[in-house]
């Protein structure tokens, strides 16, 4: 019934650390390490996870800005990881992505109207007049008005701002949009005007999303799936209700225990999660939670555990579940 | 209720004056903490809770900015003229402050012992080898490990929460009377601030300081605060106690600002949202502040400002919708 858009297999991203006066190669930084899931059409995807545990990497990589150094990443069945340059920018038609700051990711020495055209030139929208239409229309649906188009960016707010980054990315008529904590950066009450936003584009334009963010309360008001990851690598990855409601990682137990409730009479008393991440250039051997866990066991500290199935689409890398 | 309150604010009013003329980024902002209680400032970007905080340590800069009108008693003293040599002694013996960011507060070049002591050499009147153990032990207090040799190390060897946790050790180093803890776990992750949280909540039961905590994070205002303060573009809304302000909030800003936060228990079908944004500061010169964005918006609204009233015992609402209960 749900048809899969997005398959990765295996990827990974590692980058080199370079040491001495050469500049030689002295380690690396597994980034993402052996990351798999998909993600079908028509859904959204939250991936949550601290700083560091390379949520924003995979985005990165997904989208080909960095190179992955191992694995596939199938975009309708196409191997994106395989295209040439060239054609992996055709291909950035269907795949477009939000930034997390609204301040940096627009040029601020163009007007509204050209930061919203230039995709359009790129992926060959030859009439200067139908150029000029969409980016008006583009406005509209976004909640801005046309007028709008011959303004800087310094004249908006943090939240306008915001509203203009979803445009640029929508310009292409995507199909996929990867959102790199596109909310985290504006006040309460503009987060859940982006949030909604979000909501009806992706109903208008059926559109997939995969929504990167650390709020974990956010994650769960928008995603249909949520994938956890922790040090580089996914340690859980399911239905949004069930993450919430029957975490079986570990991990994912510590950190929906750590957020604070907007509501003084549930304050239960949390086990809080000793200790601080790792760091990703040196992760503990084994599961790379273990250092952490309240339930290692001797064979955390050896082997690393496989993510794989648990319960029906329940998938969570830890022993605890290996019988 | 019988005690003095530790800091006592009243009708402050800190400016900036630019090129356009005065910014009152504080106006008119009346409140106090009490001896070992916990007071949540929460408000979003621009609405005047870090001015505050700044303003009652003084350290606002000046031009362009200036406190213009009110009284900041601590212990009953009036620090507001107070000379820049009397606020030195008062900073770290009486107040002491944290900041958002852990990365940026601590200096680089010295070792954290080297910075820890600096202080408590300054206020304690002790020597080099007394002030090193005070130190050692205020970061025993907060919970680091290997303290001795966190003490010869610099802020880059130490994780975004332990230079949070050093902070803390360094403000408490003197035994302040009150705490002011700006944002102070923004920059951390959730498993991190839920550790430097509860740090907080048990420093102020033990060492019966008072905190002003302010935070844009109404669940962190859940967690450790009794009190709270709402301020919206430089005003007091709301004041009441952390139940209150959840179970029976008044003002339409706190009632929307509680709608649209997404909530990990309950997932709503769509989330309230305030419309509009927030005004800059001195953007809005008449009526109440809020009325542009708020659902129950009345004619009156945009020409009169409303005062504080008062719903309940404790419980103050700047808004006219709330005026059965006369004005505070």
């Amino acid at each position: 019934m749900s048809e899969v858009l997005l398959k990765v297999d295996k990827l990974k991203k590692y980058f080199p650390i370079t040491g001495g006066v050469l500049g030689r190669k002295v380690g690396e930084v597994k980034a993402v390490d052996d990351v798999s899931f998909f993600v079908n059409k028509g859904e959204t995807l939250g991936l949550v996870g601290e700083s560091g545990c390379g949520k924003s990497t995979t985005g990165r990589v997904l989208m080909r800005l960095l190179e992955p150094t191992e694995g596939t990443v199938e975009f309708e069945g196409q191997d994106l990881t395989k295209l040439k340059a060239e054609d992996m920018r055709r291909m950035r038609k269907e795949i477009q992505m939000v930034f997390q700051d609204p301040f940096a990711s627009l040029n601020p020495r163009h007007t509204v109207e050209k930061i919203l055209e230039e995709p359009l030139i790129v992926h060959g929208v030859k009439d200067k007049e139908e150029r000029k239409r969409r980016v008006r229309e583009m406005l509209e649906v976004v909640g801005l008005n046309s007028y709008h188009a011959k303004r800087y960016p310094h004249q908006f707010s943090g939240g306008q701002r915001q509203r203009i980054g979803i445009a640029r990315a929508l310009m292409t008529k995507p199909k996929l949009i990867i959102a790199d904590e596109p909310v985290s950066a504006l006040d309460v009450s503009i987060q859940s005007q982006v949030l909604n936003l979000l909501e009806d584009l992706q109903k208008e334009f059926q559109l997939t999303y995969i929504f990167i963010a650390h709020d974990l309360g956010v994650v769960k008001h928008i995603s249909d799936r949520v994938g956890v990851m922790y040090l580089g690598r996914l340690v859980e990855i399911t239905e949004a209700d069930k993450l919430y409601e029957k975490p079986l990682h570990p991990y994912t137990k510590a950190l929906l225990a750590s957020i604070p409730i907007p509501d003084p009479d549930v304050q239960q008393e949390k086990e809080l999660l000793k200790g601080d991440l790792p760091s990703p250039a040196n992760p503990p051997l084994g599961c790379a939670f273990h250092t952490r866990c309240s339930a290692c066991m001797e064979v955390c500290k050896t082997t690393r555990p496989e993510l794989v199935e648990i319960e029906p689409s329940h998938f969570a890398a830890c022993h605890l579940y290996n019988k | 209720m019988t005690q003095a309150p530790v800091l006592d604010v009243k009708e402050l009013k800190t400016s900036f004056f630019s090129s356009d003329g005065e910014v009152p980024a504080v106006d008119n902002i009346s409140f106090s903490v009490n001896k070992g209680e916990i007071l949540g400032i929460v408000g979003e970007s621009g609405c005047g809770k870090s001015v505050t905080s700044l303003s009652i340590m003084k350290l606002i800069p000046q031009p362009p900015g200036k406190i213009v009108g009110g009284e900041i008693l601590l212990n009953g003293e009036d620090i507001v003229p107070a000379s820049e040599k009397r606020m030195r002694e008062i900073r770290g013996n009486d107040i002491a402050m944290i900041f958002q960011e852990p990365m940026t507060s601590l200096n680089p070049l010295f070792t954290i012992g080297n910075q820890l002591v600096e202080g408590i050499i300054l206020h304690k009147k002790v020597n080099k080898k007394e002030a090193f153990k005070i130190g050692v032990e205020m970061l025993k207090l907060v919970g680091l490990p290997r303290a001795e040799q966190i003490m010869k190390e610099y802020p880059h060897q130490l994780s975004g929460g332990m230079r949070q946790r050093v902070m803390i050790a360094m403000a408490l180093s003197c035994d302040p009377k009150l705490l002011i803890a700006d944002e102070p776990t923004t920059a951390l992750d959730v498993t991190i601030q839920a550790q430097i949280l509860s740090l907080m909540k048990n420093l102020n039961k033990k060492l019966d300081t008072a905190i002003i905590m302010i935070t844009h994070d109404l669940g962190v205002v859940a967690e450790v605060c009794q009190r709270v303060i709402v301020m919206y573009a430089g005003k007091v809304v709301e004041e009441a106690s952390v139940r209150d302000i959840f179970k029976n909030p008044k003002h339409p800003y706190t009632v929307g600002l509680l709608e649209s936060i997404p909530d990990v228990r309950e997932k709503k079908e769509r989330l309230y949202s305030i419309p509009g944004n927030v005004p800059k500061p001195g953007a809005i010169k008449q009526g109440c502040r809020f009325a542009a964005r708020c659902a129950n918006v009345h004619d009156r609204c945009f020409v009169e400002d409303p005062p504080l009233y008062k719903a309940a015992d404790g419980h103050h609402v700047r808004c006219f919708l709330h005026a059965a209960g006369g004005e505070n």
